[in-house]
């Protein structure tokens, strides 16, 4: 009896195994973790609306990671907090995948202080340069050294770790070269540490994603931000309105999705999803506290997808400060 | 010095190390209890059928961790299936058959090694051989083999241990009586051993079922709304394994990813699957001591 039913169990082990069920509408979506509750807010709308009849999931590998699963052909859609590289673009080229660059939001990169701090009115980015750069580590430790006028007491850094997209970002546009940054300071890659530091601080400075400043905005400051080579040339606080104008620069960036022509041609899944993803990003991005493009930007997605432009607009070369508009006039290449 | 003077001072010593020894169990009972209490006080409130019976959600308050339980439910058994088997077998061979050479030390070396290994590294070495190697996929089967590997370092040294604490008597008698080594170890140091090694495999899972680092390099989820096909059907053959294919996400990954959002209402429902996942763990713990103590009971020698 015993042994029957031992090798009935293993009978129907091995049937199992036999057949693999992929028959199933499933859309793979992988990627940066800083647009991971635009996605997910799209993709549970999204089965909402479909009664669970097509099945959505989203994973947070990070930007990078994203990416080398879309270049592997694993995943339909990858999220990303920066244009592909050059790197990428070669690898995708190799394994034939081909894919169409979406802007879906806008990240503002917000440099924040402590509610307590009356003296910071604004900051260049030269002023943010001298603090931020590798050179400063160690030797720019107080606020007077800054600019004269501010108080002579030390700067307590708070900024991101060294893994995450928003470092890349804010290294390359403040200090002109992505990942060169003083070492000094308090890094983390969860964000929320980082605003319980500079909240618990008085003399602390940092900068994290827009999404991270709006909950707490009562109780941390943003610091407007003086550019010379802006448009406006006052300082610029970071805002929807700021940013939807193309005028918070450099600091703000967009984020992207990144779909296989493939998936699109043979899943009609896909092109559904990535449709009602352009049509809704407006209204759920700012459920969740992210910043929508302009409407134009989205209605440019959809051509983009209607005629299967493929490629990036932005050839491999991490760039910072470029308006929506730019960007969106931009042709894709591939 | 007088004697009574040296009594004095090594009474002394006696008690200073006392106060040092309570110190130092204190220090990790207040932690856990701290942890439990403030995860209690933020969470407790969650702990309620919608947040179990819920998917993944952008709004904090219809969030749940549907998802997240029964992946980390479908993964441990997987685990346990492969690890258990597997792992007792390698702690009865290397007890009761392996001849005590430079091979089996070498071995042994090995398997003290692999349960120092960081679990990342098991996780990048399933990424290779599993999902690509193998092509198993990103699937429940992957995780559960994954993290299986992780803990049959542990299943094998507890078995070993079990099998060590039963008198050698008891084998020399049974081998007197001509039995084979496999009749010792099937009629007699399994059925003593047993308390020992379950105990092990309850210990090890309540440490896999913690892991988040080698399931998220496998490619676990975050965001998923739907559950893995029922291991039961209606149409024959009933029984269905096709939930071993399934993309999954599980509590740990979870609570990761709720901590580490913008919006602070989303800690509450970390620390609610904080509690589930806490929860799990002490009550497999508290199984490992019940099985323990019934086994004990029943051996008599």
């Amino acid at each position: 009896m015993r042994k029957l039913l031992s090798i009935l169990v293993l009978l129907f082990l091995l049937m199992s195994c036999a057949k693999r069920q992929e028959s199933e509408k499933l859309i793979k979506i992988d990627g940066s973790s800083t647009l991971f509750p635009v996605t997910e807010a799209v993709a549970e709308e999204f089965q909402k609306q479909k009664q669970g009849k097509i099945r959505v999931t989203v994973g947070i590998s990070g930007t990078g990671g994203g990416f080398k699963k879309f270049i592997r052909g694993e995943i339909d859609i990858a999220n990303a907090s920066r244009p592909i590289l050059k790197e990428e673009m070669e690898q995708a080229r190799a394994n034939g995948i081909e894919y169409i660059e979406l802007p879906v939001a806008f990240d503002a990169l917000t440099v924040v202080v402590n509610k307590e701090n009356n003296w910071v009115d604004y900051l260049t980015v030269e002023e943010l340069k001298k603090v931020w750069e590798p050179e400063a580590q160690e030797k720019i430790t107080k606020w007077s050294q800054i600019r004269p006028g501010f108080p002579d007491e030390k700067i307590v850094l708070f900024g991101a770790g060294a893994d995450s997209g928003t470092f890349d970002y804010f290294t390359d546009a403040i200090v002109g070269k992505p990942k060169a940054s003083r070492g000094d300071y308090t890094a983390s890659e969860d964000d929320n540490v980082l605003v319980q530091g500079i909240e618990g601080n008085k003399y602390s400075l940092g900068y994290i994603p827009f999404a991270y400043y709006a909950p707490h905005s009562d109780r941390m400051k943003a610091v407007p931000i003086k550019w010379d080579k802006n448009k406006v040339k006052e300082p610029v606080v970071p805002s929807l309105e700021n940013v939807l104008a193309g005028i918070y620069n450099p600091l703000s960036r967009p984020l992207f999705i990144y779909v296989s022509k493939k998936s699109l041609e043979e899943k009609p899944e896909v092109r559904e999803f990535v449709e009602f993803y352009l049509k809704m990003a407006a209204t759920l991005a700012k459920e969740v506290k992210y910043l929508p493009l302009p409407e134009k930007a989205y209605e440019m997605g959809l051509q983009r997808v209607a005629r299967m432009q493929t490629g990036t607009g932005f050839g491999g070369i991490p760039e910072v400060g470029l308006g929506i508009e730019e960007i969106l006039n931009r042709p894709p290449k591939s | 010095m007088e004697y009574s003077e040296i009594i004095r001072k090594r009474k002394r010593e006696d008690f200073i190390f006392n106060v040092i020894g309570i110190f130092c169990t204190l220090v990790g009972i207040v932690t856990l209890g701290a942890l439990i209490v403030d995860l209690v006080m933020d969470g407790f409130q969650k702990l309620n059928w919608q947040f179990f019976t819920s998917y993944p959600s952008r709004f904090a308050d219809k969030a749940g961790i549907l998802s997240a339980w029964v992946g980390t439910l479908l993964v441990m058994l997987v685990t346990a299936v492969t690890a258990v088997p597997l792992g007792v077998a390698a702690g009865v061979y290397l007890e009761e058959y392996a001849r005590r050479n430079w091979l089996t030390s070498l071995i042994e070396i090995n398997i003290a090694n692999l349960a120092g290994v960081p679990s990342i590294v098991y996780g990048l070495m399933a990424l290779g051989l599993l999902v690509y190697q193998l092509q198993l996929g990103q699937s429940i089967l992957t995780g559960g083999i994954t993290l299986a590997f992780l803990i049959l370092p542990i299943v094998i040294v507890s078995t070993r241990e079990a099998l060590r604490t039963i008198p050698q008597g008891i084998r020399e008698a049974a081998l007197a009586l001509g039995s084979t080594n496999w009749q010792v170890v099937r009629h007699h140091l399994l059925p003593y051993a047993t308390g020992g090694i379950l105990t092990g495999v309850i210990i090890a899972l309540s440490r896999a079922i913690g892991e988040t680092a080698p399931l998220v390099t496998i490619g676990a989820l975050t965001f998923i709304a739907f559950l893995p096909p029922s291991p039961i059907q209606s149409e024959p053959p009933y029984i269905s394994f096709d939930w071993i294919w399934s993309p999954f996400s599980v509590l740990p990954i979870q609570m990761f990813n709720w901590v580490s959002r913008p919006d602070r209402d989303f800690a509450v429902n970390a620390a609610g699957a904080g509690l589930a996942l806490i929860t799990a763990t002490l009550s497999l713990n508290a199984a490992a001591i019940f099985i323990r103590y019934r086994m004990r009971k029943k051996i008599t020698w």
